[in-house]
């Protein structure tokens, strides 16, 4: 089970240049602030769960009841709740704010989103089938699926047969992705590889299920000391990365 | 203006030269050998630049040994420590892939005259 993530919008992929001067494939997600709005405790709601709020948006576009349950954590209108399910909820609390610098670089994560969605797709396109030959007396057959099975036994078609229909569209979750940086003052999480979705798309990043064992250790009241920091420092912080893209050497 | 912009910019490099296909250009590549590091040169004719933005690669074509040499750098590498532009070549193709069959004098580019 998933001990920390976060919420963000898939901004596209791109490509950076790691120590050795490789060029890395990285998709950069703005990620957070996420608020902590509710704790599902098992006592109340059965089950672990940390429910957090994600992109601003106007008072009016929410109904009242929303923004009733939004203002007991004192969260600003938002569009987004999603829940991250826990094991335990040792230091969370209702309020805290979750910035992209929960990941630090090298940590692995899963990252789910909803699939470009293709519409109702034939066999070929959906399930990689090959489809029938183009020649040989193939008669307007080229894109079919050919056999769905045997005759009188079993007499029926068996479950989960794959066949055309709805392709995309769907929830999906690519595991154990590399974070190369979480960016806290400019709100950005780079991971390196593609995560489903389109371009704007919601995605919620969550440590990766398959990885290491990880703590959740958000600092409450850090983010906010490092923002004043941040804002100072900002110029420095752009030439230190330079340096290091600068710097070291491959073939 | 693309979104994943404010990333790219810190891995832009400003200081690479113009040059167009036909160009001849050296290219300085820096090689790691254990823990020292040295420059070798690349020279020869451009044949593509393909891509923009952080993206963006150019090809370099020459002659070694008798045998064509080609070698694709991305134009925003950190390994490029410089490139100089030789001679401007006076071409009308934007990709010069047509040097490949040709040998000897007929696969020269003419410079062109200003």
């Amino acid at each position: 089970m998933a001990v920390k993530g976060i919420l963000g919008r898939k901004l596209g992929m791109t490509q950076i240049w790691d120590a050795s001067n490789r060029v890395v494939p990285v998709t950069v997600i703005q990620a957070g602030p996420c608020r902590v709005v509710q704790l599902k405790t098992p006592e109340r709601d059965g089950y672990c769960a940390v429910q957090m709020s994600f992109s601003p948006t106007k008072e009016k576009r929410i109904s009242k009841p929303e923004m009733g349950h939004l203002a007991k954590a004192s969260a600003e209108p938002s569009r987004e709740l999603a829940e991250l399910r826990v094991e335990n909820l040792s230091g969370y609390e209702v309020g805290q704010v979750i910035g992209a610098n929960i990941f630090s670089a090298g940590e692995k994560v899963d990252v789910t989103g909803i699939s470009k969605g293709k519409g109702f797709t034939g066999v070929m396109q959906r399930h990689n089938f090959k489809g029938l030959s183009a020649s040989h007396g193939t008669h307007r057959k080229h894109r079919s699926p050919g056999s769905i099975g045997a005759c009188a036994t079993p007499a029926r078609v068996f479950k989960g047969m794959r066949m055309a229909g709805q392709h995309g569209n769907t929830k999906v979750t690519t595991q154990n992705l590399e974070v190369i940086e979480g960016d806290l003052e400019r709100g950005l999480l780079l991971v390196r590889g593609a995560v489903p979705g389109p371009k704007g798309g919601l995605v919620f990043i969550r440590n990766a299920v398959k990885g290491p064992a990880v703590e959740f250790v958000l600092p409450s009241t850090e983010p906010l000391v490092e923002e004043e920091v941040a804002e100072a420092d900002v110029a420095v912080v752009e030439s230190e990365v330079e340096a290091t893209t600068d710097g070291g050497d491959t073939e | 203006m693309q979104s994943t912009d404010i990333v790219d910019r810190s891995s832009l490099r400003d200081d690479i030269p113009e040059f167009a296909p036909g160009d001849t250009v050296t290219v300085q590549v820096r090689v790691v050998e254990g823990t020292r590091e040295r420059t070798q040169a690349f020279e020869g004719v451009v044949t593509r630049r393909k891509g923009s933005g952080i993206r963006e690669t150019f090809t370099v074509r020459k002659i070694s040994f008798g045998v064509g040499v080609e070698r694709t750098f991305p134009i925003h590498s950190p390994i490029i420590a410089e490139i100089a532009v030789g001679a401007r070549g006076d071409v009308r193709r934007a990709k010069l892939y047509y040097l490949r069959d040709r040998i000897g004098r007929a696969a020269k580019v003419r410079e062109k005259r200003v």
